[in-house]
């Protein structure tokens, strides 16, 4: 009976250290070739950053020297534009979808319809954008590339959010509700806030996703070999620049994409990480 | 000030399950009235139509007078009017977690836009003594949120929460069924404080503690209310016998 005993915990210590053994592997082989992508990039990135790097624009074709700060900038001003679309039309969404139309036909149909639009391959989006702001606009612009993107986030935002306020436990609902607050002003400063971290993670993963877009923006913002602050204009963009430099015969320019490829990770981790801190500052002790 | 609440033919549902059943009740104004009975048998439900939660579950319906004060809260009133008279409890401590401890006091007059700062510090402070929190909380009102007190702490912040809107009646959902002895009894040498300026109902299962806070009880089974009377008569001298067979613990 004893020995019987003895062997069976014998057998759970070596189930366990197997299970952890396995728990460990598979996180290093998902964490692997994240790893492996930003070390390869620094190792053939690093060494062409530098200050013209980003206060210079391209030079011309077999010249060596130049940077990307025209492209950089012409991220910047997409996303921005795609956040003001994607970021306050996916919150909206979300809200309805959890607060508003829960069980309705139209929120189903509202659901279904962003999962599908999550799924549609990234080149489509630029096309929709193409025919829906280019041709009525007849030229290429900074805005419709910001219109292509801004859909993108669109699903994304829209669907976290929903996820999250629905994650709100039921008894704060009630307790705003026994306090004599109306249901919207509820929904709108004591669900939607109590669920704001999920929500500001949710745009956060859309904006970093359609940072790196490539094909989107190929028929929309078309790319620009200058600065241009005119949304009304094509405008460079990061990813497009690194599309185009890499399927060129120079190997400067080979270097400059894999630099480009680097400082585009970068920013994405900067921003997230900037707004991360500056909206939980706002967070008090002990909450959440 | 408290006021009475005059209860008359109430009927409820969730669905087609009919929890409430021709409740007929008189509650005292300024006086705690304990509602007892065994799990499910529609207290509960009942305090949840005295403030018109009851019918923030879709699936619910509910029928007959209560009129609380000279209010017919189901004919002469907006759901959120009666709400602000009608403070409430729950069970389990439910404060805002991402409030601090102020503004989760505040919570109540603030989302209904009401901004005068200096007026709301006196309410935050004076709702926060007759909870009997004040001493606990005061030099850290703003920068602690409401979710990083303990418990019992948290269950008088809610009370707090409630009164500050100023309210005519409070009911409570078994408020210290979650809590420890020490916090339990804080609650209630609380609500023996508040029945003098608030009709309190209070669903308890714990009939020591109706008899201890409470002048008036009423015994629900089944979705009915077999007995109201004072406290007294009900635990030493109850005219039903299932009134009895309950509080001497022959079922429940």
């Amino acid at each position: 009976m004893r020995n019987e005993h003895k062997l069976r915990a014998q057998i759970r210590t070596l189930v366990d250290g197997g299970a952890t053994g396995l728990a460990i592997l598979s996180t290093i082989l998902v964490v692997a070739p994240l790893v492996a992508i930003f070390i390869y990039l620094v190792y053939k990135g690093a060494s062409s950053l530098n200050l013209d790097f980003f206060t210079q624009i391209p030079k011309p074709e077999g010249e060596d020297g130049g940077g990307m700060a025209n492209a950089i900038e012409g991220s910047g001003v997409l996303l921005a534009i795609a956040s003001i679309i994607g970021v306050p039309m996916g919150i909206a969404g979300g809200i309805f979808l959890a607060e508003f139309g829960r069980g309705t036909k139209l929120a189903n149909a509202i659901r279904f319809t962003a999962d599908v639009l999550n799924g549609v391959p990234s080149i489509v989006m630029g096309m929709a954008a193409y025919s829906l702001v280019v041709v009525p606009m007849g030229h290429f612009s900074a805005f419709a590339g910001g219109v292509a993107l801004g859909i993108m986030m669109i699903p994304t935002v829209c669907r976290t959010t929903e996820e999250m306020l629905l994650m709100v436990p039921h008894s704060v609902r009630e307790a705003a509700l026994a306090l004599g607050v109306p249901n919207w002003r509820s929904v709108l400063s004591i669900t939607v806030r109590t669920a704001s971290p999920g929500i500001i993670t949710g745009c956060m993963l859309a904006f970093a996703r359609v940072a790196g877009e490539t094909a989107p923006l190929i028929f929309t913002a078309l790319g620009n070999s200058y600065s241009s602050a005119n949304l009304n204009q094509p405008i460079a963009a990061l990813p497009l620049q690194i599309y185009v430099y890499a399927l060129s015969p120079y190997d400067d320019q080979h270097r400059l994409a894999w630099a480009g490829a680097l400082v585009l990770i970068a920013l994405i981790v900067i921003a997230v990480s900037l707004v991360r801190y500056v909206t939980s500052r706002g967070v008090l002790k002990g909450a959440s | 000030m408290g006021v009475g609440i005059e209860v008359t033919t109430l009927n409820a549902w969730y669905g087609t399950n009919h929890t409430l059943q021709d409740i007929n009740l008189n509650i005292p104004a300024n006086h705690a009235t304990a509602l007892i009975g065994p799990s499910g048998c529609g207290k509960s439900t009942f305090v949840r139509c005295l403030n018109r939660m009851h019918e923030t579950n879709p699936i619910a319906r509910v029928t007959g007078t209560v009129r609380i004060g000279d209010v017919d809260i189901y004919a002469d009133a907006k759901p959120v009017e009666i709400r602000r008279r009608v403070g409430m409890v729950f069970q389990r401590p439910n404060p805002f977690p991402t409030m601090s401890i102020y503004d989760n006091v505040a919570a109540g007059l603030k989302l209904n836009g009401y901004k005068n700062r200096q007026a709301l510090d006196e309410i935050v402070e004076k709702s926060l003594k007759n909870s009997a929190l004040w001493d606990e909380v005061k030099d850290e009102l703003k920068k602690k949120s409401g979710a990083s007190l303990s418990g019992g702490q948290q269950q008088r912040l809610c009370i707090a929460r409630a009164l500050a809107v100023d309210p005519e009646v409070l009911l409570m959902d078994e408020p210290a069924s979650a809590l420890d002895p020490v916090s339990t009894s804080k609650i209630e040498d609380l609500i023996f404080q508040l029945k003098s300026q608030y009709t309190i109902v209070i669903v308890t299962h714990n009939m020591q503690q109706a008899a201890r806070v409470a002048e008036k009880t009423g015994f629900f089974l089944n979705g009915r209310m077999v007995e109201f009377d004072s406290t007294h008569k009900i635990f030493t001298n109850p005219a039903d016998k299932r009134t009895e067979d309950y509080i001497t613990g022959r079922f429940g």
